[in-house]
């Protein structure tokens, strides 16, 4: 009980920060999923259709995978290294009498919540829009699936937004990062288009990106096919992993 | 016997090639109020960084109130209050959101927080300012935001780097009486400073640092007799400074009346810690 009490400690200042800036935050992080819906499921793809289905129910998904991605990574990774690189108070967390595994899980819910927000809204717009989202989310064993897949997909990317807040330099090394890695892995992991029609072997490296997964995850349960189990595990090894790597970087940062 | 709140021994600390803290052997007693001084790089936060668990030693070892900072971090962890020297608090954050930010990471049940925020807010003069955002008070009021957040759980040992450092004159005598104030109160306290006055008003004892390693150590007027407590500074024509120390006024008094009468300025006054510095180092404080 003693860890989850100390997880809620590291988490509630950035829970008050929420709870006083929600609206800004969740109108702020729709902006691109909307455009993105705007051009890509009613400008570019009004007449497309892939592996059979219309592009817009094809779309979505990997539209709402995006965001999960997107804010759960941002909203962990953001203030994080501002705290450690610029106002230095990620040290007080450091000198608390608290585990190293409460202040990462800690600083992740804080991206899992904001993925969270912003992703299960863009899940209702998935409602609202596409009809075979409707009906194939219907079952209630589906639509748990959909959330448990969401929340795997927050964890997953609010660790490694953790991890990457830990490890960068300074502010620019962020933005780097983000130009190089995580804006090319926004468009090429099966978002916008079936990871299967890329030739090998840029496709096996397409699957080395988490987001690939969660959107096959997704995809799968709204267009009413079978769940791939094996992105399930491989989404849980990338959150072990990017898990670990918090640790690592925690162990290091004084030494 | 006195107990040892602090004691560090062989204590090194190398960042690559540089060595920032070279062989430190050091004891502060429970309830000292002891102060770190040297210039700045010299090591003062660097040994703080290790005493406060934030940092690992190369090699020797630390202990705070006999709690090895490597092996028992969590234990160190419990025992002690840190006031960074740039300002570590939450600044989208209230004053008394900071605070209870810090009785949870520090446990404390919800009526024992309650009280103890009320209270450190009274003591610290924050009362009025509880509600602000750490980013909309002065400098001052901010030093004494962080010192209340590092109160919070009753800590038996409190560091401060540089407490005063970028503060105005009141600001200043305010803090000072507040460190006075929470040494009274039983608390030890290890502060680091690049001001002689600030060094040589508050603390019973004082380190002096220089190059990472400890040059001196003892009670400002332990320090002072070790010079001369009377300093004659003279100034040569060609600008040239020249300092000479003496063990009382009459000697120095003497050593003037056999100067030559074309120098540019003579003073006598009492030596100070700089003078502590300047005797061993052959430099100022704060000159490269």
């Amino acid at each position: 009980m003693s860890f989850f009490a100390d997880v809620y400690s590291v988490f509630w200042a950035d829970l008050r920060l929420l709870k006083r800036n929600v609206a800004r935050i969740i109108a702020s992080s729709l902006i691109y999923p909307l455009l993105y819906l705007l051009v890509f499921g009613y400008g570019l793809g009004r007449s497309i259709v892939i592996e059979g289905q219309n592009y817009l129910d094809f779309v979505v998904p990997g539209i709402i995978a995006l965001t999960s991605m997107m804010d759960s990574y941002n909203g962990a990774s953001t203030k994080l290294h501002i705290d450690r690189l610029y106002y230095k108070c990620f040290d007080e967390l450091l000198i608390a009498p608290i585990s190293r595994s409460a202040i990462i899980v800690g600083k992740a819910s804080s991206g899992v919540v904001r993925g969270l927000m912003s992703s299960l809204t863009m899940t209702v717009a998935g409602l609202l829009l596409s009809t075979k989202f409707r009906t194939n989310l219907q079952p209630p064993l589906h639509a748990l699936l959909f959330l448990l897949s969401l929340l795997i997909s927050c964890l997953v990317f609010a660790f490694f937004g953790v991890f990457v807040a830990l490890t960068v330099k300074s502010h620019e090394d962020l933005h780097t990062f983000n130009i190089f890695v995580m804006a090319p892995m926004s468009f090429l992991s099966g978002t916008f288009f079936p990871p299967e029609s890329i030739s090998e072997p840029i496709r096996t490296i397409l699957y080395l990106s988490p987001l690939t997964h969660v959107s096959q995850n997704l995809r799968s349960i709204v267009l009413g096919q079978p769940l791939p189990w094996s992105s399930q595990v491989a989404l849980l090894g990338f959150g072990i992993l990017f898990f670990m790597l918090c640790a690592w970087r925690l162990k290091n940062l004084g030494a | 016997m006195l107990n040892e709140a602090i004691a560090t021994e062989d204590l090194c600390k190398k960042y690559g090639s540089i060595t920032a803290v070279k062989n430190l052997n050091l004891k502060v007693y429970a309830g000292d109020l002891f102060g770190f001084l040297g210039p700045n790089g010299a090591g003062k936060t660097t040994t703080i960084r290790i005493l406060t668990t934030l940092a690992k030693p190369t090699s020797g070892r630390a202990w705070v109130m006999g709690f090895d900072v490597v092996e028992e971090p969590a234990e160190v962890r419990k025992t002690i209050g840190v006031v960074q020297q740039h300002l570590s608090l939450d600044r989208s954050l209230t004053v008394k959101e900071n605070m209870e930010l810090r009785a949870r990471l520090h446990k404390l049940p919800l009526v024992e927080r309650k009280k103890r925020i009320s209270e450190l807010l009274e003591y610290t003069g924050l009362s009025e300012h509880a509600n602000r955002l750490v980013d909309e008070l002065s400098g001052g009021l901010q030093k004494r935001a962080a010192i209340a957040c590092a109160l919070i759980h009753e800590p038996r040992v409190l560091f401060l780097d540089e407490p005063t450092a970028g503060l105005d004159a009141h600001a200043r005598r305010r803090m000072w009486d507040l460190i006075r104030q929470l040494n009274a109160d039983g608390v030890t306290i290890f502060l680091t400073t690049h001001y002689i006055e600030e060094a040589e008003a508050l603390c019973h004892r004082v380190g002096i640092i220089n190059g990472g390693s400890l040059i001196a150590l003892g009670n400002p007027m332990e320090l002072r007799s070790k010079v001369g407590l009377c300093t004659v500074v003279t100034m040569a024509n060609n600008g040239k400074v020249s300092y000479h120390y003496f063990p009382s006024r009459e000697e120095a008094t003497k050593y003037i009346q056999g100067l030559p009468n074309n120098l540019k300025a003579i003073v006598v006054r009492e030596s100070n810690l700089e003078d502590v510095f300047i005797e061993l180092t052959g430099r100022r404080i704060g000159e490269e």
